[in-house]
């Protein structure tokens, strides 16, 4: 049951959004934020909502897996319309109401923002499997290394992590049974019951990830590990023309967006 | 034939341990050759193994690995990248998401050019022929197939020695023939040096010497079929003889006449054929 869990939510798909480097994506998505948080005025949202859909049908999202990542967001997203409806001064609807047209328009507008960015950031992981996201972001922020900033350790850090997930996971499908077998109940009882019997379940995984960790070090270092100086890659990255179209794209949102904000549109 | 590890005198000690895990060890292994160490758990065979790439150091004695002392730290890489390590639990050792990805680590550490990873990657998963398998996610693969791409990691530095501690420790008895196969396939047509720490005597049989350990001492060092023909002193180690020796030698209580140093199974039914005849 837990092997179902799909962590970076990559889809493998062959379209131009997949051909991307991850480098350009990256940028992309840094454009797409500006961009989203510089539109002021309904025109503006409506231009990004129609980019986001295009990039989303280019590739090859379904709404539905989109709309599927918005889930665990929907509390914070309710949370922040409501508070901008009685938080904003203004008309009200009716008078003597706490309520007020501009309050309304600002929910609406808050929630659409925090969507647009999630299912926009969402587009990256949809379509850059995790360990091209690290080597972008390794190179990407390679500059960094010259104020002393470990890049290299970082992305190491994070491709073992994402490495070792679907290992885990099987080990606590594992342990789970093992303490089933022995008659350990995760099902019933209240909340605080259940997160206690997660215990005998936590206690075990955690010593044997250390002991993991300890293994995975001492073979790295037999296969002569030794830190990210005079290390080169197999899997070369390249920039190709593709990339230099979509950030040309992405430079052209900006910029029009930046002229309807001029206009207050 | 030259040897390519010598180890002499060598003597460890855990740190916080009072008894010695290794008490004056002294081996000489030729290149080329395959060479098996057996032992029961804490004879200090796996101890032993950790010398052999720099993981431990001496305490007292010393290890030269293509004559260079391990000892010597600003050597470490030389060391490690002639003789490569394979250790028990392949999801322990396996860094990346993507087989190829894994095979080229050693390679990308060293930093060799890509395009020459790239050649050393499809040449060592073609010798493990775990070639089809490069662009898969390890944990989608079988035990040996992942013990099989821990030794074309290992292989893609192109060490002159491999060291595999227990490498069929945690494996079906499929994956443990795919394991040894490959293994002694690697010695005999590529002329890697083999260093197989085991505690499965069937496993030894393919190969040119056995050293078995105790208490950490080495008590027998010699071809396999004079090793496993002590059969008393093998059981007195608590270790298991292979089935064919094991016959021979209860036939031989018996009243017959049976030479223990047939191995193979075909070599025994000979024997044993004969012997009825």
């Amino acid at each position: 049951m837990l092997k179902d869990i799909t962590l970076g939510q990559y889809f493998p798909g062959d379209t131009v959004a997949h051909r991307l480097d991850p480098r350009t994506k990256l940028l992309l998505v840094i454009i797409y934020i500006v961009g989203l948080f510089n539109a002021n005025g309904w025109a503006s949202y409506a231009f990004v909502i129609l980019i986001t859909a295009l990039s989303m049908a280019i590739s090859k999202i379904k709404p539905k897996s989109a709309l599927k990542g918005l889930k665990p967001l929907v509390i914070i997203i309710i949370l922040t319309a409501v508070l901008n409806i009685f938080y904003t001064g203004g008309t009200p609807i009716i008078e003597g109401w706490i309520i007020t047209w501009e309050g309304i328009a600002r929910a609406v507008m808050m929630s659409l923002r925090i969507i647009l960015l999630i299912v926009g950031t969402f587009m990256l992981t949809y379509t850059t499997s995790p360990i091209a996201l690290t080597d972008g972001l390794e190179i990407m922020l390679n500059p960094l290394k010259k104020i002393k900033i470990p890049v290299h350790e970082m992305s190491m850090m994070m491709s073992m992590a994402l490495r070792f997930i679907p290992t885990l996971i099987e080990e606590t499908d594992k342990i789970m049974s093992a303490q089933k077998a022995r008659g350990a109940d995760f099902d019933s009882g209240n909340l605080f019951q259940r997160a206690k019997a997660l215990l005998p379940i936590l206690v075990p995984l955690f010593v044997s990830a250390f002991r993991r960790a300890d293994e995975l070090a001492v073979a790295m270092e037999s296969r002569c590990y030794h830190g990210g100086k005079g290390r080169t890659r197999m899997k070369q990255l390249r920039m190709q023309g593709i990339d230099a179209w979509a950030l040309l794209l992405g430079a052209a949102f900006l910029a029009v967006i930046f002229v309807m904000k001029r206009f207050g549109l | 034939m030259s040897s390519i590890i010598s180890i002499k005198n060598l003597h460890y000690t855990y740190p916080g341990d009072e008894a010695e895990s290794l008490c004056g060890v002294s081996l000489e292994i030729e290149k080329g050759s395959f060479v098996a160490v057996l032992g029961h758990n804490g004879s200090g065979k796996s101890t032993l193994a950790k010398h052999l790439n720099a993981i431990l150091t001496p305490t007292e004695g010393e290890v030269l690995v293509d004559g260079i002392s391990t000892a010597d730290e600003d050597r470490l890489l030389d060391i490690r990248r002639t003789v490569g390590m394979v250790f028990q639990n392949p999801d322990n050792q396996i860094v990346a998401n993507v087989v190829e990805d894994d095979v080229a680590f050693a390679p990308e550490n060293l930093g060799v050019e890509p395009k020459e990873i790239r050649r050393r990657v499809d040449n060592a998963l073609r010798q493990v022929d775990m070639y089809e398998f490069r662009q898969h996610a390890p944990h989608l693969l079988s035990g040996g197939q992942k013990q099989r791409v821990a030794i074309a990691g290992v292989i893609a530095m192109e060490p002159e020695v491999i060291v595999l501690d227990e490498p069929t420790a945690m494996l079906d008895p499929k994956g443990r023939a795919e394991v040894i196969s490959t293994v002694t396939k690697l010695c005999r047509e590529k002329g890697i040096t083999v260093v197989l720490i085991t505690h499965h005597m069937s496993e030894c049989i393919g190969a040119d010497r056995v050293i078995v350990m105790s208490n950490g001492n080495v008590i027998a060092d010699d071809s396999p079929e004079n090793v496993f023909s002590q059969v008393e002193l093998m059981k007195s180690e608590g270790l298991t003889v292979p089935a064919t020796t094991e016959l021979m030698f209860e036939l031989n209580k018996n009243g017959w006449d049976l030479p223990l140093t047939a191995l193979g199974v075909s070599d025994c039914a000979k024997e044993i054929a004969k012997e009825l005849k």
